[in-house]
């Protein structure tokens, strides 16, 4: 088997290009994400009903569909509504945006159930209304809480956006693949990529290990 | 694409110039589907229980290869995972059993899904019973050696069995994943549900995209469903008397 | 039975033991007491190997635990322990929790090792809850069945790690009770515990420990019967203790 090297240094213009759309479509979907996650969570722990279960379904049905599906549906469903042809690439990042929301809703859930009850009464009892006391007391200590699990789902999201392949997007994969077959150097691609996808995913990992046994420490 | 013509039925309609059916297709799919997530779930399992078991031993060298292993794949993406394991793989190996896995292994694109998938999931299984072991109190271990079991029967007898009890609710999740992450495979040709959802709205019914990819879509959300309930239904027959999980 | 000599344990950088030295003769009941993090926990977890000491020796029956040869499942097997927090094993019915060592480690059949498991919880009182999982009981009737447990290895000692100190007050005396039961059968014992009470009632010797070193270590007699030859902490220790 003769491996050809070389190849890499000509591809990696293409390959950062991929890169950069791999970046942008997670720190978008996180962003989106974690902001649409937390108006989710709140609408799940509020105590009107249909509120709490439109926004348990909403949670329930993204987290039981495998991401390709949801991505492909996107695809075939957001022309439909908008009345004219979307592009792969806008495709992803509304859908990672509302897929991601749902399990970033579930950290951030879990993030709000930690704080204890008193702080609410605590709250209350200086007069807040409930989105003061979510504004000022229980969201800060709460998202503090959870940073480091919202972190190690961007990690995962940021793999997951590979899985863009399936609309042919140019993500980092994605690049990787299409000049795998112009080149024939498919080992050397697809290696390559694992390498990156590998050290960028353990450092950050590493990374927010770290970060925990800071935050553990500081509570 | 304002004249959309919606036909809900369009997967009962006969495949062009064939006497098949397009539901056909999607029932063998989803039997596809089943199998590859069920025996990758048996590999992830086993391999999973061994790695996580080894993450939490005393020798460090045992455990360090087991922590590779964890590093290693779960920081990849399972779609280059399975293209490492279905281009690459053939070309490292002697050249007679790659061109046998190239060649004449029989349904290629199954087995190296049920086999790459169930490595990534060991992974992620390893890492539950990890801290299910971790989470039952330290005596547990030390009452299990002072009556004269060796580690591995205080492993076998003690440890593992509650340690199993308390990883169901995230195992369950895992469970409900690898069903998820099975659709994958269709990247190296398995073709399972996903699959056969593309052959149809790609290539036969272009015009009815949205009603094939909503019902395939449904039909994975039934599977994970129904994956979640047996979960549930092993975790109330395993549960023990007078145990609240989380507690003493 | 047990002899101690000149065992020394580090955490790292920190001396959890200092050359500890004392004798468990067969059918002696010791007593060892002290404040918390003097050690004596770690100092009896180290009789059976359950933590590792890095100088001096404990020889057992006449088997050294230093000793890298030493087979210790075996000699765990014919040492008993009892533990703070029970540690019966909760996924097993009380029976199982009583069988499971007795099959795997000694081999004794399933209705042997049943047969043994009843007889001993009829001993201690629970006989009615043969069936039930552990986290059925109080923690009184737990550590009474940890103490079967132990009981039906035929152990030729046994140990005991602060066995009321995770119990409610109106459980301690239940566990007492089998306790003094058992030292007046002549059982060989050695007990981390505050109870002096029961240290008063049937103990044959006290060792008082207090950062890692022996202090005391003395008849019962000599012990509570001439406070004002104590070291000073240990009356400081016992004064805090026998107020109430």
């Amino acid at each position: 088997m003769q491996l050809d090297w070389s190849s890499i240094p000509r591809a990696s213009n293409a390959l950062w290009e991929g890169f950069q759309f791999s970046i942008s479509l997670t720190a978008f979907a996180a962003l989106a994400g974690i902001i649409l996650g937390t108006l989710l969570a709140m609408a799940r722990l509020s105590s009107i009903k249909p509120l709490s279960m439109i926004a348990s379904g909403y949670v329930n049905i993204f987290r039981s569909t495998p991401l390709v599906i949801v991505i492909y549906w996107f695809y075939v469903v957001l022309p439909f509504i908008i009345g004219r042809p979307i592009g792969a690439e806008h495709s992803a990042y509304v859908t990672f945006a509302i897929f991601e929301a749902a399990y970033f809703c579930e950290i951030m859930r879990a993030g709000i159930q930690s704080i204890p009850k008193g702080q609410v009464y605590a709250g209350s009892a200086l007069g807040f209304t409930y989105g003061q006391n979510m504004r000022y007391i229980i969201l800060p200590q709460a998202f503090r809480n959870v940073v480091p699990l919202l972190l190690t789902q961007t990690i995962i999201l940021f793999q997951d956006t590979s899985l863009v392949y399936v609309l042919g997007a140019t993500d980092l994969f994605g690049a990787a693949d299409k000049i795998a077959h112009r080149d024939n150097t498919l080992l050397e691609m697809y290696v390559t990529v694992a390498v990156i996808y590998f050290v960028i995913s353990f450092f950050l990992s590493r990374l927010v290990k770290h970060l925990h046994s800071k935050i553990a420490i500081i509570r | 694409m304002s004249q959309y013509q919606w036909d809900w039925l369009v997967i009962f309609e006969n495949v062009t110039d064939t006497d098949e059916f397009y539901y056909q297709w999607l029932i063998s799919g989803l039997g596809w589907t089943l199998l590859i997530a069920l025996s990758a779930w048996v590999i992830a399992l086993i391999l999973g229980t061994i790695i996580g078991t080894a993450r939490t031993l005393p020798n460090k060298f045992v455990a360090g290869i087991a922590t590779a292993y964890v590093e290693l794949f779960r920081n990849i993406p399972l779609i280059v995972q399975l293209f490492m394991w279905f281009f690459v793989l053939p070309e490292m190996v002697p050249t007679n059993i790659g061109n046998w896995m190239k060649q004449d292994m029989p349904h290629p694109g199954i087995i190296t899904s049920i086999i790459g998938l169930g490595l990534f999931t060991a992974a992620r299984v390893a890492e539950q019973i990890r801290t299910g072991i971790l989470a039952l109190p330290r005596g547990q271990k030390n009452a299990g050696l002072a009556l004269g079991l060796t580690l591995a029967q205080t492993y076998r007898h003690v440890l593992l069995p509650m340690a199993f009890r308390v990883v169901i609710p995230p195992l369950t999740s895992e469970f409900m994943s690898i069903f998820k992450n099975s659709a994958v495979a269709y990247s190296i040709t398995a073709t399972e549900l996903f699959f056969q959802m593309k052959q149809i709205t790609g290539d036969y019914k272009p015009a009815n995209q949205i009603e094939v990819v909503t019902i395939v879509g449904l039909i994975y959300i039934l599977v994970a469903f129904s994956a979640n309930r047996i979960m549930t239904f092993i975790e109330r027959r395993v549960q023990v008397p007078g145990y609240i999980s989380g507690g003493k | 039975m047990i002899s101690i000599k000149n065992v020394s344990k580090w955490y790292g950088n920190f001396q959890v033991l200092t050359d500890c030295t004392t004798e468990v003769k067969k059918g002696d009941v010791v007593v060892v007491c002290g404040p918390s993090g003097s050690g004596k926990s770690t100092l009896i977890k180290c009789v059976n190997a359950l933590e590792p000491f890095q100088k001096g020796d404990i020889v057992v029956d006449g088997t050294s635990i230093a000793d890298p040869s030493t087979n210790l499942p075996k000699i765990r097997s014919r040492v008993g322990m009892v533990f703070q927090h029970f540690e019966l094993f909760p996924h097993l019915t009380i029976t199982r929790n009583l069988a499971l060592a007795q099959e795997k480690v000694l081999g004794r059949s399933k209705d042997e090792a049943m047969t043994k498991g009843l007889a001993l919880l009829e001993r201690v009182g629970l006989k009615d809850h043969a069936h039930k999982f552990p986290g059925q009981l109080s923690g009184g009737q737990q550590q009474r069945v940890a103490i079967a447990r132990a009981l039906a290895m035929d152990p030729i000692v046994m140990l005991f790690d602060e066995p009321t100190s995770a119990l409610d007050p109106e459980m301690v005396n239940e566990v007492l009770d089998v306790m003094v039961e058992l030292a007046q059968e002549g059982m060989t014992m050695m007990c981390v515990t505050h109870e002096m009470g029961f240290a008063r009632k049937v103990a044959h010797r006290v060792i008082f420990m207090d950062k890692g070193h022996i202090v005391e270590d003395c008849a019962k007699e000599e012990f509570f019967g001439d406070l004002n030859s104590r070291s000073e902490r240990a009356r400081h220790f016992l004064s805090k203790i026998l107020q109430h």
